[in-house]
């Protein structure tokens, strides 16, 4: 629980080393990788670490906060109202922070608002404050101002990368702290059992709200540096309810347990949405949507359960009654068969040889996935885990 | 002397009179059993004293201060805690951290986390577990998730201890084992307020005991004159 304890603690130090190595080569990765790459990683950075903020406090306490887009839009607007195209305002830095503590302050008021509301209740009622930032917005600009948008200072990409590169390490660590500090002890109590936590002496509603709010100013800040790369902004841009959903999607696909789980889910499914979105831009949204779909039945804890699942039965042999890790692998193999299938169906010009490849691992994947269907079927009936 | 007085508290659940007008008070350093029929009011008491519930008229103090309207957490760390009916454990958590969040957020003054990881092994061995502290307690049995409740209870430093059916699931063995707990926590200097149904348990332990029916305080007074009481008597047997 110690700062202190876990210093000393040499898997700590392994971590915090192998982490900063990483983080050196993320930091050099602009001077050797073209500038396509370079936008795609600021993108999964940001998208990482919107989920990883969203985690800070619904992992925990299980409060479905869906208010990510309004602290994401606050963000972008206050960078388009601090950094115009006619010129900045305030120096760059200076606005990702302003436009941090604005988000801030939005997620004390609207936590001191609604984390009274439990359940399905506080997730709506958080969505409705996103809808209610954007139409407010709009009617002030229609209104009032009598504009539509806001055009926003072109920054430079290398420049864009670093800043959300540190504004993804930051978020890294104040989760990293949360959650290890007696503060995230008591989140964890409050997700638990949130009267007996009371009744132990948390002070849950100021514990709820600060928590709240202090995810909300990663979410303001990246909003902030991510509105400089959109050149024209409006209130459907910015307040996007997508943003509202991804983070709660890829912390479930990642797994929400574990403490890298998200981080991992967040990188692999943004780039996995990306690569769809290049590949097959008029399909996409349907494999897409066909992959959440198998991950959510087949992998209920996300892929670090899967691997927790797999590194299990590597070590003791297959369990008698859950399927097997090898049934699992088979799974993704075969949804990753149907994949490379699809794109050589449309691709027809392509090499023959890939052709054949392509048609060997659908075909594989799907009697593997067969034979696992089969296998989770028996297993079920045995009274398995599925 | 008093550490806790109700006068006249009284709690409406709807039209429902829960607790009605009633008047009680707890000696400092003695053991007070609450009885009553089901539905009588207990657990509601329980919860207006804790601060889950605020009463609709009337006033409790503790040490003193008048807490009905404070908030749980604050009525904690005054030196109140307690364990519930249903036992409310957090199941994900280890044991141990489940009471290390008793000494790192219910205590008066606050305690540095050495001290309250120290505090939390003692307090397991003191209510007993054997099993190993950092099974999720979710997976204890219901006498050992009882045991973790109470150590969670005491971890805030409590001078008085709310325990709610803490004897009620268990064996004979077990519920003896429970009894000779509620002495060694009065040994120890804190004031035990006990709902019970198992009647052995409870007139072998209290010093005083107080009756609800219906919301109302029926009769108070030692465990003898309360088995010999008509009233209490006709309320458990009929008339």
């Amino acid at each position: 629980m110690d700062i202190t304890t876990f210093t000393s603690n040499k898997k700590f130090w392994i971590w915090g080393i192998s982490l900063l190595a990483v983080l050196a080569a993320l930091a050099t990765l602009p001077q050797w990788l073209g500038s396509y790459y370079v936008i795609l990683l600021k993108d999964i950075l940001m998208l990482v670490l919107i989920t990883v903020s969203w985690v800070i406090f619904s992992g925990p306490t299980g409060y479905m906060s869906l208010a990510s887009a309004a602290f994401f839009g606050v963000g972008v607007y206050t960078s388009a109202l601090l950094l115009p195209m006619t010129g900045a305002v305030l120096p760059l830095l200076l606005v990702i922070v302003i436009a941090g503590l604005v988000s801030f302050i939005l997620g004390l008021l609207a936590g001191a608002l609604t984390l009274r509301l439990k359940g399905i209740y506080f997730a709506v009622f958080t969505f409705g404050l996103v809808l209610l930032i954007q139409r407010f917005l709009l009617w002030f600009e229609m209104n009032i101002t009598h504009t539509r948008g806001r055009f926003v200072l072109l920054v430079e990409d290398n420049t864009i990368f670093y800043v959300m590169l540190a504004i993804f390490v930051a978020t890294l660590l104040t989760a990293y702290f949360i959650r290890r500090s007696k503060f995230g002890l008591a989140l964890q109590s409050i997700g638990l059992n949130e009267e007996a936590a009371a009744h132990s002496g948390v002070n849950v509603t100021r514990v709820k709200v600060i928590t709240f709010a202090i995810s909300a100013v990663f979410m303001g800040a990246a909003g902030a540096i991510y509105a400089t790369k959109l050149t024209y902004i409006d209130p459907y841009i910015a307040f996007n309810p997508l943003f509202s959903f991804l983070p709660v999607l890829m912390a479930i696909f990642g797994g929400l347990g574990s403490f890298y789980g998200p981080i991992i889910g967040a990188a692999l499914f943004s780039y996995l949405q990306e690569f769809l979105k290049t590949e097959f831009p008029f399909q996409y949204m349907i494999i897409f949507g066909l992959l959440l779909m198998a991950v959510i039945v087949f992998m209920p804890r996300g892929l670090v359960g899967l691997v927790q699942r797999l590194l299990a039965s590597l070590k003791e042999g297959p369990e008698e009654k859950s399927t097997p890790g090898w049934a699992i692998i088979f799974c993704l193999f075969g949804i990753l068969g149907g994949l490379v299938g699809w794109f050589i169906f449309r691709e027809r010009r392509g090499a023959r040889v890939l052709l054949k490849a392509g048609g060997v691992v659908t075909l594989i994947g799907g009697a593997a996935y067969l034979l696992m269907f089969l296998l989770t079927l028996l297993g079920g009936l045995g009274g398995g885990y599925f | 002397m008093q550490i806790l007085e109700g006068e006249k508290v009284t709690k409406y659940f709807g039209g429902l009179a829960a607790v009605s007008n009633v008047d009680f008070h707890v000696d400092k350093g003695e053991v007070f059993g609450l009885i009553g029929p089901n539905g009588a009011g207990k657990t509601t008491l329980f919860n207006l004293i804790s601060g889950a519930f605020v009463p609709k008229s009337g006033e409790i103090k503790f040490k003193g201060k008048k807490i009905s309207g404070l908030k749980p957490h604050r009525i904690c760390r005054m030196g109140m805690a307690r364990t519930f009916q249903d036992v409310k454990i957090f199941g994900n958590m280890p044991a141990v951290d489940n009471v290390l969040l008793g000494s790192l957020f219910g205590t008066p003054t606050g305690m540095s986390s050495a001290a309250a990881a120290k505090e939390a092994t003692e307090l397991l061995d003191f209510v007993g577990l054997s099993v190993p502290r950092e099974t999720p307690a979710g997976g204890l049995t219901l006498v050992d998730q009882k045991r973790v409740g109470v150590a969670r209870a005491l971890a805030t430093k409590a001078d008085m201890l709310l325990l709610d059916e803490t004897m009620a699931g268990l064996t004979p063995t077990e519920t003896a084992e429970a009894m000779e707990l509620v002495t060694r926590i009065r040994d120890r200097g804190v004031t035990v307020f006990m709902i019970e149904h198992v009647m052995k348990a409870i007139m072998g332990v209290c010093d005083r005991i107080m009756v609800l029916h219906h919301g109302e305080k029926i009769a108070d007074g030692t465990p003898k004159e309360i088995a010999n009481s008509k009233k209490v008597i006709e309320v458990y047997l009929g008339e």
